[in-house]
Parts: C-alpha cells; structure tokens; sequence
C-alpha cells in the first residue's frame, strides 16, 4: 500500500464526518426554526406567513410577561451576586492551599448541586420551604433566592477555581514581603487577576438562574412564576408564536453570556 | 519558632474555614439539609391533604414496589410504579445509546480538526447546552407536532396523508433527551479523543487493519474513559428528567420525575415521593460512584 503513507489520512473519515455534519444540523436546526418562527405574522408555529414583530408587541404588552421577566431577572441578579460571592470565598480557600483534612467533603459539599437530580432537590426544598412557610407566614422572593444561590454556587465556583490555579503565588508573596496587609493583597493583587473568572463565574451562574425551570416550578409561592415557569404553563395551552419570541429574548441573553463566557475563560492562555 | 509555626497554621485553618462559611452554609439550607429532611419524611405517614403526620411507617417504602389490594388485602407488585421505572431506565438507556451513536463521530471529527478550530467547534456543542432546557425541548416539541415542520413537510410532500403522531410518545421523551443531553456526551468523548494519538490509528492502517478493526481494537480501548464518562452524564439527568418527559409525554408518558411530582400534588402522598425521590438519587449515585472509580483509574478530565 504505497498510498498509506501520503494519500491516506486518517483523520478524514467520511462517514463520521457526515454523522458529525448531521449531528451539528440537528442541533440547530430546531433552535433556528423556532426563532424564524418567532417573527411568523399568522399564529402557527409551523407554517410561514410573513414577517411580523406583532408576537414581540404580543408578549412586551402582557402584564404577566412582564412580570415574570422582572422577576426573572432580580432573581437571576441576586442568586449569582451571592453565589459568586460565596464562591470566590470557597475559591480561595481550596485552590493554591496545601491539602487539608476534609478538602474532598468540602469539594463534594460544593458539587452536589451537580450531582443530585434537580427533582429531588426540588421536592427537598418544597417540603423544607413549605414547612417554614406555614411557619413564619412569609412568602416572599427570599425563597427563591436561597434555592437559587445554592444551586449556582457550583457553576461560579469552577470557572473560579480554575482561573485561580492558573494564577502563580509568587506576586503575592512579593507584596506580602514587602508589608502589604493581606487585605490589600488581595485588593491588589489577587483580585485584579482573578477577575476574569469572577466574571465568567457570574455569567455562568446568571444563565443557570435565569434557565430554571424545575427548582423554581416547585419553591415558588402562588402569583411567583419567572419566565421559563410562566412558559411551561403556557405549553399546555394552544402554542403561539408569543412563546416563541420570549424564548427567542432568552435564547440570546443566553447565547451572549456563553460566547462572553468562553472568550473570557481562553483570555488566560 | 515551632510555636510560631503552629499559631500561624492554627490561623490559616481558622481563615480556611472562615472563608469557607458562606458557602457551606447556604449549601447546607438549600441542598444538603433538605435531602435529610427529605430520607426523615419518607418515614412518616402521609397527611390528609397532602403534609405528613408525624407517625413514624415504613408504609412508603413498602408502596415503591408493592401495593395491597384494597379489597382483600393480598400483597402484589406496584404495576403502575414498576412500568414508569421501566420506562424511566428503558429510555434512559436508549437515550445514552442515541447519544454515543450520535456523538461518537461527532466527537472524533472535532478531535481531528485543526488545533485553533476544535474550540470553535466545542463552543458550537456547547452553546446549545448552555441555552434553556426547557426552550430547547419547546424547540423539538415544535417541529414534531401532529402540526409541526417535520409533519407538515411530510404532507405537503405526498409522503404521507395523515400526520404521524410523534409528539406524546415514549419515541418523543426519548428524542427530547437525546437532544438536551448529547452536548453532555460529545464534551468527555471529545477530551479522551483529542489526547488519542493519532499515530496509532495510522500504524493499524499501515498495518492492514480493516477500518472497523482500528476502531475496536486501537481507537475504542483509548478513548473508554470518556465513553464511560459520557454514557452516565447522559444517563444520569435523563434518568432524573422532568421537563422533557412532562412537555414531550404530554402527562401520559411518566418518567420517574414526573411520578415524584405526582405525590406532591395530586397523590397528596407525601412520604411515597420522598421515598421515590432517595430511590432515585440512590440509583444517581450508584452510577456517579462507577463513573468515579472509573474516571479516577483511567484519570479522565471533565466540567
């Protein structure tokens, strides 16, 4: 086989690279549909009659819209404000320290949120929080916030963390050496550069908020909907092209955030 | 100076822990504390109107699997609850299957890509994933409706007169997860490939192996970490799956999620779906315990 050395490549392998062609169509194409759909001037989602943005007015002038998607948005902002904060504290306790007693419960403690199917840790909180709401009579966002922080603590953690172990100690030993308060090392020095992950954790844990749909559907208190529960609800009745145009503001707020999110984690190579 | 020493590791435990305190803590209300509050209310008796009264039965536990007849009080097997998981296990797997099937040669072909373009492409996976669960399976239940793209396409064609029902099927929940989860199997597929010497795969050839040689006897034993590792983070949220059976079922096809959320709302059995619930995070975990063990022989890197 004289060819086997020049003319073959195995990196060419025609089959897998159509299955691969299919694979990316197909994850795309429903997502394209229903955006494209989102701009239909008829009511169906599935035959074309023109473009319109009459869906969009549709679902900016519905009050419950509106509600929902404040409501979305003050949640999504609070749950990575006190996510990310707690994980750029947890960040710098387990990265670049030697090896602690009790590091891998701690790093487990962190992940579960990972870990634990979304419906049980949804029923967990609905019987928790139902508990207290009987309780104490409140009822309010706190908590939603809660739930939410909990589970976005994971997804700030990680960008975090890896940001940080990329991050050499030798700066900040200078400054230490040169009487600097390790208050303002880590002013200084430490949170400067660490703050590409910050923000990508945030991001992250901002998206993750805002795509709830199981936890919220369960800890929420009557009148409480956010917009992916609001959605659901909606899916029961007769589908029209007002859910797609929500959807279709969510998608980018999303695909924003992921394309932000990956520039900003590759900035440290 | 040794006392030095310690006082100084004294305070740098105190730090640690200090530090570590808001996390733990919310972690602790919002996730850890409730899964045991959770195993405590599937020991009691359910409440009249949904709650529990606290009597201590391991009734719940029994119902998971069993159910008495009411009218002569012979013991036979739970139909309804042991068909859901059947069907929750049957569809995860065949979800898993689809996924590597799917994914496989996906993955190999970013692998094989340019150096600068692979992360191109794995942000192309990855965005999808990133985007909302619930829209993307809102996006699937959309084109395969009885009015939907793919039927109305097969109509306006000739191919065929009737719509095929599709959409509140068992096929549908199967289609559905496959599409939210096989970002999770390309992702670990593709980090045991992209390490995968290639220079082996040229040697096979030159060497006479048959294509499908290569792949079972040189790519497949390399790249079985991140198979292995793909296969669970499929099969674990699909076997937890709420959204996408509940939207793609149509309330007619019950996965086990669905079945947990029944108890809390109109089974009004409060300690049967905490039971539910710790059966199926005990399964989840059985799976995460392999695919440590697996992931930590092997040293795989994921997430």
């Amino acid at each position: 086989m004289a060819n086997s050395a020049k003319g073959f490549d195995v990196r060419k392998q025609w089959g897998f690279t159509t299955i691969a062609a299919v694979c990316f169509v197909l994850l795309y194409l429903p997502v394209v549909l229903l955006v494209v759909y989102s701009f239909n001037a008829g009511t169906s989602v599935a035959i074309w009659e023109g473009f319109s943005l009459q869906w969009y007015r549709s679902a900016w002038d519905n009050q419950q819209v509106q509600e929902a998607t404040v409501r979305s948005l003050v949640l999504a902002f609070w749950a990575s404000l006190i996510a990310t904060s707690a994980a750029v504290l947890a960040a710098l306790a387990t990265t670049r320290v030697r090896p602690f007693k009790g590091y891998s419960t701690v790093f487990a403690a962190i992940n579960q949120p990972l870990m634990v199917p979304e419906i049980v840790t949804a029923v967990a909180l609905l019987i928790l929080f139902a508990g207290i709401k009987v309780q104490t009579g409140y009822t309010g966002l706190g908590y939603l916030v809660l739930a939410h922080s909990a589970f976005c603590i994971p997804f700030a953690y990680l960008p975090i963390r890896a940001r940080l172990q990329g991050m050499d100690l030798t700066l900040e030993q200078a400054a230490s050496d040169l009487y600097a308060s390790p208050f303002q090392v880590f002013r200084r020095i430490t949170l400067p550069q660490l703050w590409p992950g910050i923000l990508a954790g945030a991001m992250l844990a901002f998206v993750i908020s805002l795509d709830d749909v199981v936890i919220t559907e369960f800890v929420k208190s009557a009148g409480q909907d956010t917009l992916p529960t609001y959605m659901l609800g909606q899916l029961r009745r007769v589908v029209t092209p007002e859910v797609n145009a929500i959807s279709t503001v969510l998608l980018a707020i999303s695909v924003t955030m992921v394309i932000a999110f990956f520039f900003l984690s590759r900035v440290k190579k | 100076m040794s006392d030095l020493a310690q006082s100084r590791e004294k305070q740098e435990r105190r730090n640690r822990w200090l530090l570590l305190t808001p996390a733990l803590v919310i972690l602790l209300i919002a996730a850890s504390g409730p899964l045991l509050i959770t195993l405590t209310y599937s020991f009691l008796t359910p409440g009249d109107y949904g709650g529990v009264e606290w009597r201590f039965s391991t009734e719940a536990w029994f119902n998971v699997i069993f159910q008495r007849d009411i009218f002569d009080d012979t013991l036979g097997f739970a139909d309804a609850h042991l068909s859901i998981l059947w069907r929750s296990v049957k569809l995860s797997l065949m979800t898993t299957i689809g996924a590597v099937i799917l994914g496989f040669p996906t993955a190999y072909f970013i692998a094989t890509r340019p150096p600068h373009s692979r992360d191109i492409w794995m942000l192309l996976i990855m965005i999808p994933f990133w985007t909302n669960l619930l829209i993307r399976t809102f996006a699937v239940m959309e084109l395969i409706r009885n009015e939907g793209t793919v039927n109305s396409l097969l109509i306006w064609s000739g191919v065929i007169d009737q719509p095929i029902q599709i959409l509140f099927t068992e096929t549908a929940i199967m289609i559905g997860m496959l599409y939210v989860y096989l970002p999770l199997m390309v992702l670990p597929l593709y980090a045991s490939m992209e390490r995968l010497d290639f220079n082996l795969v040229e040697a096979g050839y030159d060497l006479y192996a048959t294509r499908f040689a290569v792949l079972r006897r040189i790519i497949l034993p390399l790249v079985k970490p991140g198979l292995i590792a793909g296969s669970i983070l499929v099969f674990v949220p699909s076997l937890g799956a709420y959204v996408t059976p509940r939207v793609m079922g149509g309330g007619k096809q019950l996965m086990l999620g669905n079945l947990i959320e029944l108890q809390f709302g109109q089974g009004r059995n409060w300690p049967l779906g905490a039971a539910l619930s710790i059966t199926l995070l005990a399964i989840v975990m059985v799976a995460l315990i392999f695919y440590v063990r697996s992931a930590g022989r092997e040293e795989v890197g994921h997430g």
